[in-house]
């Protein structure tokens, strides 16, 4: 799923995966923080952001 | 080719009158030039409709999806494959199936040709071994196959097919030395807005007809998320972040399981080439599981199993 995305172009970073325990706090934590500073750095989303008003 | 067909016509008859088969499914003439259309046959006396050459490029499987009678199917190496994916997927059953197999020498790009008779009406074709002549109102001109072939048989390495019942002819030499995925790798060396601007010009021209989707045998579901409202999954306008969005999770329903047989692009009325988003997917299948879909029933697809080594790097 990450490769297609990034193939299409997806930043590589915007897209992430991880797999936590409930009884992991300290990687959630480290995880969540990581995944924001790293997206925090991309900027806003550029891409499969709808601006028309949808029309059904 | 020519004798393909007869050849074809000629077991047909026989498979009926043995009672080994109760529909047979091949290729008819179509009414429009070098559009073969499937054709379901129920007795020996209609096995005169079927038909072969290079102009049989949708995929046949699509017609044996849940079928309950015994049935016998033309099969070349790519539809071969997509067979093998029905099995291990349970959509049919091998004992339903006589195949008979075609050592494919690969279909012809009907938009090719056209646009090399400077998009002038073809209202018949020929074939004459490797060559083929197409004829219209006041002109008739001759080409020769390898140059005009579909782009994914130009990358094809399995002609032949991979499980039979009876072969038609000697199997043909597979190519080889070419190199499957260098279109992807051409895309892989941009950068994401590069990327992104080449997806996004890609399909551009999409009308959202689903023709695509509806030449695919692998997809079979009652209803297709596109189709659903509630929930509703992508939205149904041709607004280019819906016609993305569509595109892309066709291209993950194929995942590990597309052959490659180009009934996608052939079909579409406005020429995107879609095959650029299932072919990556083709090439992650064989770079991080080592397999490529449809050939062999004795092993799992990768999505379907675990094994303690899968590729998971992605993960952090």
């Amino acid at each position: 799923m990450k490769g297609l995305l990034e193939h299409i172009g997806m930043e590589p970073g915007r897209l992430q995966f991880s797999w936590i325990s409930s009884a992991e706090a300290t990687k959630f934590v480290e995880v969540a923080q990581a995944v924001a500073k790293e997206v925090a750095a991309l900027g806003p989303a550029k891409h499969l952001i709808k601006r028309r008003a949808e029309v059904a | 080719m020519r004798e393909y067909a007869e050849k074809i016509r000629e077991k047909a008859r026989k498979l009926f009158a043995e009672g080994k088969v109760e529909v047979f499914i091949g290729y008819r003439k179509g009414s429009v030039a070098m559009m073969n259309q499937p054709v379901l046959i129920r007795h020996a006396d209609q096995a005169d409709l079927l038909h072969w050459d290079s102009n049989c490029g949708l995929n046949l499987c699509n017609y044996l999806t849940k079928r309950t009678e015994k049935i016998g199917i033309v099969a070349t190496g790519c539809n071969s494959r997509n067979i093998v994916t029905h099995i291990l997927e349970n959509q049919i059953k091998r004992e339903q199936l006589y195949i008979i197999g075609i050592p494919c020498t690969g279909m012809i790009d009907h938009r090719a040709v056209t646009r090399a008779v400077g998009q002038r009406e073809i209202l018949d074709v020929e074939e004459q071994g490797e060559e083929f002549t197409v004829k219209g109102s006041g002109f008739s001109q001759s080409f020769k196959k390898k140059d005009f072939l579909q782009r994914n048989c130009v990358v094809c390495t399995h002609r032949n097919p991979v499980i039979f019942d009876e072969l038609i002819a000697d199997p043909v030499p597979e190519q080889e030395g070419g190199s499957v995925f260098s279109d992807v790798e051409s895309i892989e060396q941009m950068d994401p807005e590069k990327k992104w601007a080449f997806f996004a010009q890609l399909v551009s021209r999409c009308l959202r007809c689903y023709a695509c989707r509806n030449a695919c045998p692998l997809c079979y579901c009652p209803t297709c998320f596109v189709d659903e409202s509630m929930p509703q999954w992508v939205g149904k306008s041709n607004d280019p972040t819906d016609t993305m969005t569509f595109h892309f999770l066709r291209a993950f329903h194929c995942a590990g399981r597309c052959t490659d047989c180009g009934a996608c692009e052939r079909v579409c009325p406005v020429g995107i080439s879609m095959r650029q988003f299932t072919k990556k997917l083709n090439k992650d299948a064989k770079q991080y599981f080592s397999w490529e879909a449809g050939l062999r029933l004795e092993q799992r697809p990768p999505l379907d199993v675990y094994r303690p080594d899968d590729y998971n790097e992605f993960i952090r």
